[in-house]
């Protein structure tokens, strides 16, 4: 460890103020503080005695995003050897995986590095971390076929407009790694738009990903009865619940989202509010328009023409199909761009899980809603926050009178 | 006539660079969204702009001395709107093809707030002469910012950059086949108003940062 500080401290020299290299001060801070905590002393208030600084932060989350990224490989392969008709193995299968997960890894931090360090040094302002969680966030969401160009320009796209137009980390106001997602979805909507089955398999592999599924019924039935009758891939509960499914990379696995969900709930640094009230909010609505669905078809309020396979999805099936846990677990429990207040949460959340549903299940241009109902709360996020201020100031105002 | 000395170099620079009407000004913003799809379409409402501009600017400064300024509103909107039926008929004579494409668009020039701005802001205050540059330079400074934005929609969106000309346009380049071969895929976004939104944006940014603008936070 004392030779990593004496190296440090050597080239921090070379990047003092006035040096000729002090440009790449940015740089060199950021390797120093990834290794060891910072030497700053704050001047002015508030003074926090904590380990627990951003970056550190930043880096439980990729901790908790780590098994995702190796169950992602394995899935990838697995689906391979499926279409081949091959065996390989589940080393074989994680390793085939990773010949695809680490090239898009590395354009994403490619992509991220360089809009991250150029803004960085125009604007002389530290390297933020934020950065290497979006660029983590993003291969996760991404299908595992993608052309690297894309991610490349997604990932640009997202630090560049999602977050250093705003001001950088902290004062973006979309979540950086869902708006590079979206901006994807889309600038190249043949790629990755969730309908198309998404793994890696032989020329001319396709098929429908579980959620469009039940969006393209032959003649009318029940999305579970059309889950059963793919033959294709074994979409049953069980197997959706261990992720061997075709999906983005790191959504299949729900065992290892949730693992994720309660690393981060145990450090403090996602809130269960969040993920606890988009659950509820998508069980609410699924139950809702199952209910709608029941009287329609039913013959009580004789509708006619109203058969939607999906509105027969059950709420588990919600749960476990698509990106949903991935989303709220990772994504919507962004502390920047979520609620700040805890009755915030609460609405921020719940609306989340309803606008999912609304999403997957009324709009049949979009199979998947979980992104864009995630973006939709950000923008909203700082309103409710302000309305839960003012309700509380007035409620106190009112009890004092 | 003053044509050539500094201040009225100044009345047809300013707008083009340091006061544009869509960068700086966020005018006119409705149309630049809606004929940006394609570098011909802008390159036609780009003159269209310039000719009704100019001559609304011209006519409304030669009789400013005669319009009441109570029903002032009422005849600039009858200058300006005469004008633009004049050009929306010559594009259908001569240019069906394009007139067709830009549609509305043209006889939506009528509410370009560009046009009443510059009549209400300058051609009732100021000469013709001087009324002319600033019909000019601020026509020329939406038509720039336009044929900017409409240049990278369409070279990302569609892959082509299309000429105006008699038809339906004279296609320059195209991103060749090979391209798409090699896996090469064009940015539907762009073709989408959103993607006006972000190239405008973007746009934005760039021209302020050369034009040493800020904006009180």
């Amino acid at each position: 460890m004392n030779f990593l500080r004496k190296i440090f401290e050597e080239t921090g020299k070379l990047v003092e103020k006035g040096k000729p290299l002090s440009w790449a001060y940015p740089v060199w801070e950021a390797a120093d503080t990834i290794f060891f905590s910072t030497n700053k002393q704050t001047s002015k208030g508030p003074h926090i005695r904590d380990n627990m600084d951003i970056k550190r932060t930043m880096f439980f989350v990729v901790i908790a995003l780590i098994p995702c990224y190796i169950f992602g490989a394995y899935n990838i392969g697995y689906l391979n050897a499926l279409a081949m008709e091959i065996e390989r193995g589940i080393i074989g299968n994680t390793i085939f995986g990773f010949t695809y997960v680490i090239p898009i890894l590395i354009a994403t931090f490619v992509a991220g590095a360089i809009c991250e360090l150029t803004f960085a040094i125009i604007r002389k302002h530290e390297v933020n971390e934020g950065f290497l969680v979006s660029c983590a966030l993003i291969p996760l969401t991404m299908p595992p076929d993608v052309p690297l160009w894309q991610v490349f320009i997604g990932t640009s796209f997202g630090i560049i407009i999602g977050k250093e137009i705003f001001g950088g980390v902290g004062t973006n106001i979309f979540n950086p790694a869902l708006t590079s997602r979206a901006f994807m979805y889309f600038a190249f909507p043949t790629k990755i738009s969730g309908d198309k089955v998404w793994a890696v398999g032989p020329d001319g592999y396709s098929g429908a990903t579980a959620l469009a599924i039940p969006a393209n019924p032959v003649e009318y039935d029940t999305a579970s009865n059309l889950f059963a009758a793919n033959t294709q891939f074994d979409y049953s509960t069980v197997n959706m619940f261990w992720g061997l499914i075709p999906g983005s990379i790191g959504e299949t696995n729900k065992l290892l989202i949730l693992f994720g969900a309660f690393f981060l709930i145990y450090c403090g640094i996602a809130s269960w509010r969040i993920m606890l009230s988009s659950v509820l909010g998508l069980v609410f609505t699924a139950l809702l328009f199952n209910l709608l669905n029941y009287l329609t078809v039913d013959g009580i309020l004789q509708a006619g023409g109203f058969p939607n396979a999906m509105l027969t999805i059950t709420p588990l099936q919600h749960i476990l199909i698509g990106s949903f846990l991935f989303g709220t677990v990772f994504m919507a429990t962004e502390p920047v761009t979520s609620s700040h207040t805890n009755t915030g949460r609460w609405i921020y959340g719940f609306l989340i899980g309803v606008l999912t549903v609304i999403i997957r299940s009324i709009n049949p241009a979009y199979p998947e809603g979980v992104f864009l109902a995630i973006l939709i709360m950000n923008m909203f996020a700082p309103l409710i926050d302000y309305y839960v201020v003012q309700a509380n100031i007035k409620m106190r105002l009112a009890r004092n009178v | 006539m003053e044509l050539f000395n500094s201040e009225s170099k100044k009345i047809v620079s300013d707008p083009i660079n340091v006061n544009n009407p869509i960068s700086l000004q966020v005018l006119g913003i409705c149309s630049a969204l809606a004929v940006t799809i394609r570098l011909d379409q802008a390159i036609i409402m780009t003159l269209a702009v310039v000719f009704v501009l100019c001559s609304s600017n011209v006519i409304l400064s030669l009789i400013r001395n005669y319009i009441p300024t109570r029903v002032r509103i009422v005849i600039m909107l009858s200058v300006i709107a005469s004008l633009v039926s004049v050009v929306d008929e010559l594009l259908k004579a001569y240019l069906y093809d394009m007139s067709k494409q830009l549609s509305v668009f043209v006889g939506l020039i009528i509410t370009n707030c560009i046009i009443m701005g510059r009549a209400e802001a300058f051609a009732l205050k100021h000469g013709p002469s001087k009324a002319f540059l600033d019909g000019l330079g601020n026509s020329m400074g939406y038509g720039l910012i336009i044929i900017i934005v409409s240049f990278f929609r369409e070279l990302f969106g569609a892959g082509t950059i299309t000429l105006p000309d008699g038809g339906a346009g004279y296609v320059l380049w195209r991103i060749p086949e090979s391209w798409y071969a090699a896996g090469y895929e064009n940015i539907g976004l762009l073709v989408l108003s959103p993607g006006a939104f972000i190239i405008l944006g973007l746009v934005i940014w760039i021209q302020r940062e050369f034009a040493g603008v800020e904006e009180d936070a």
